[in-house]
């Protein structure tokens, strides 16, 4: 058990710094100089150069990659090319922002599409079912952004309930308590709700297709002829069974949940480690991409570790070392 | 295919497919023929859909910000939206179809190594490493299509690696190695020919996936570039004016979702007519 946990977690430092050396080296050959952006067109040669020694951008590049490498361990993350804030300080206020709406999102996505995917295989064929599947493929293939859009024009320029964007009002400062956290939720409302209602419609897809697949399986054929009730099949021998692939599907979406909630950042201006890294790029800011790509990565990476934890937990025969069949559907 | 065609869903995506290829090919016939024609700006922009405009000119889908028609827009930017989508899948596949065949019938040390390449990239953050390549070097159509195949070969190259593997041990393959083929010779002409039914499937999903990136992509400035119209730089486009002028942005989304939806129903028809 210990030497799978430890596996796991060389496998994702492993791709952290795989990462992080390819945004590096995607950095380096790419066409543009953030010395002459940072100077501008009137720079002299000489001014040029100095700046380059400055940043150390005259080194050789894994002398560069090597300097930052450590520099980041110890904590020294860089200055903002763009702003001259320290990119560190930049990236510790976006990601609790991040962090909250990919969780909270990720959690209600799972409840709800299970759920959702359980009612539609218990009444599989159904009216219900057929119309839920409609439901669940449009929400699947709508882009993130665009219903964001679509929820602003109805929730905050038509009814004029919700904000429509950021993550704080104006006021926020002279608030306390309680007044002060219903802000908070009436920001997160519609960002949280485009990235839930988005994710919902995979996995409610996803986990009708597991409860089916087991819902085929001998076994709970048979628990039906021992005369265990419908609801007890269902939950506890179908369920049961048809969580794992689910589990396993939620690490697996973890980046793609990710993706989005760049996306959906960027259209409720939502303060987040997205919007940092498509501002970074957008201005070339090196340090910050460097920052946020590795900020990034390292989320998404200790989401797979919980989701993985999930998965043992969710099937002991994975705890067992895969002695059994390994997966159920 | 005839599963295909008598499943519901395989029929309502592949009308709706050949719909939206048909107008997009057809574009200058059925549209203004000119995506970034303007005339006088204030008199004409922001019409309502329906609406004809003070030179006669009749405006189903209404107009832009800048008087430009909506519906032609829409028909030019279909040539763009689907054109990247399936040529960024069509390289997708062929990188993936590469890799897993070879890591499925190649010897042990290259199928640990393309599998752990595969593994790796398939845990990469997906869209920082988009974001950086279309940042990066000038933006342009054929860029998101490399940087989409590029990005998305992982998933067919597990699929075609465990196809192949499950083909490998079969009777016939077998058969033709007796018959003195050679390895390249039964990988090509025995296996893969059966180990690509699947890679239909995901490719079909592909198709959808890549358009959705790719006009997201074109949404945050860094896909397609104006005045070319995409579906996503046109949602971008009508963000501003989504309270005065709403169908500037909803009519591509309508767009994007609806060939979407069509191309994960054709991919799920598929599906169940070859598992059945």
């Amino acid at each position: 058990m210990a030497r799978a946990i430890a596996q796991r977690v060389a496998v994702g430092l492993a791709v952290v710094a795989g990462v992080v050396t390819l945004t590096f080296l995607l950095l380096q050959l790419a066409p543009g100089d953030p010395v002459e952006r940072l100077l501008g067109p009137t720079a002299s040669p000489e001014q040029i150069e100095l700046q380059r020694r400055a940043l150390g951008l005259d080194r050789p590049v894994p002398a560069q990659l090597a300097g930052w490498v450590g520099r980041f361990a110890r904590g020294d993350w860089g200055r903002s090319i763009a702003t001259g804030r320290p990119a560190r300080e930049m990236l510790a206020a976006a990601w609790p922002a991040t962090a909250w709406l990919v969780a909270l999102s990720l959690a209600l996505t799972y409840l709800g599409g299970t759920l959702i995917g359980v009612v539609q295989a218990a009444r599989r064929g159904s009216r219900l079912d057929t119309a839920i599947s409609i439901v669940s493929v449009t929400l699947f293939a709508l882009p993130g952004y665009w219903l964001g859009l679509m929820l602003v024009m109805v929730f905050a320029s038509w009814a004029r309930v919700l904000p429509a964007f950021g993550a704080a009002g104006l006021d926020a400062d002279y608030l306390t308590g309680w007044a002060r956290i219903a802000d908070q939720l009436r920001h997160l409302a519609l960002p949280l709700a485009t990235l839930t209602l988005i994710g919902a419609g995979g996995t409610a897809r996803y986990a009708r297709g597991a409860m089916l697949d087991v819902i085929a399986e001998p076994f709970v054929v048979a628990a039906r002829a021992r005369g265990l009730s419908p609801a007890r099949v269902l939950v506890r021998h179908t369920l049961r069974n048809a969580l794992v692939p689910v589990v396993t599907l939620l690490g697996l979406s973890l980046p793609a949940l990710f993706s989005g909630a760049v996306f959906v950042e960027a259209v409720f201006a939502w303060p987040g480690v997205g919007r940092v890294l498509v501002d970074a790029v957008q201005a070339r800011d090196y340090p910050v991409v460097m920052a946020a790509t590795a900020v990034s990565a390292t989320l998404v990476v200790l989401g797979n570790l919980v989701a993985d934890g999930l998965a043992v937990w969710v099937d002991p025969r994975i705890r067992e070392g895969g002695r059994g069949k390994g997966e159920a559907g | 295919m005839n599963g295909v065609l008598r499943d519901r869903r395989g029929q309502f995506g592949l009308v709706v497919l050949a719909l939206a290829l048909l107008l997009a090919g057809a574009a200058p016939l059925v549209s203004s023929g000119d995506p970034a024609g303007q005339r006088d700006v204030v008199a004409t922009r922001f019409l309502a859909p329906g609406s004809t405009d003070a030179h006669g000119v009749f405006h189903l889908l209404g107009t832009d910000r800048l008087g430009r028609d909506v519906w032609t827009r829409l028909l030019y930017g279909a040539r763009i939206s689907l054109g990247v989508g399936m040529l960024a899948v069509l390289l997708s596949v062929a990188l993936g179809t590469v890799i897993g065949a070879l890591a499925g019938y190649g010897r042990r040390p290259v199928r640990v190594m393309l599998l752990g390449l595969t593994d790796f990239a398939l845990a990469l953050p997906r869209v920082v490493l988009l974001l950086l390549l279309a940042a990066l070097w000038q933006p342009s159509a054929g860029l998101v299509i490399v940087v989409l195949g590029l990005t998305g070969w992982m998933p067919i190259a597990r699929l075609v690696h465990g196809e192949v593997r499950a083909l490998a041990v079969r009777p016939f393959v077998d058969a033709a190695i007796t018959a003195g083929a050679r390895r390249r010779r039964v990988l090509r002409r025995h296996i893969l020919p059966n180990a690509l039914t699947p890679v239909i499937v995901a490719a079909a999903l592909g198709v959808g996936n890549a358009i959705l990136l790719e006009a997201g992509l074109s949404f945050l400035g860094l896909g397609v570039q104006p005045p070319t119209p995409s579906w996503g730089n046109m949602i971008a486009g009508g963000r501003d004016t989504i309270v005065n002028a709403p169908w500037v942005a909803t009519a591509p989304g309508v767009a994007l979702a609806l060939v979407v939806v069509a191309c994960t129903l054709v991919g799920d028809a598929v599906r169940d007519a070859i598992s059945r």
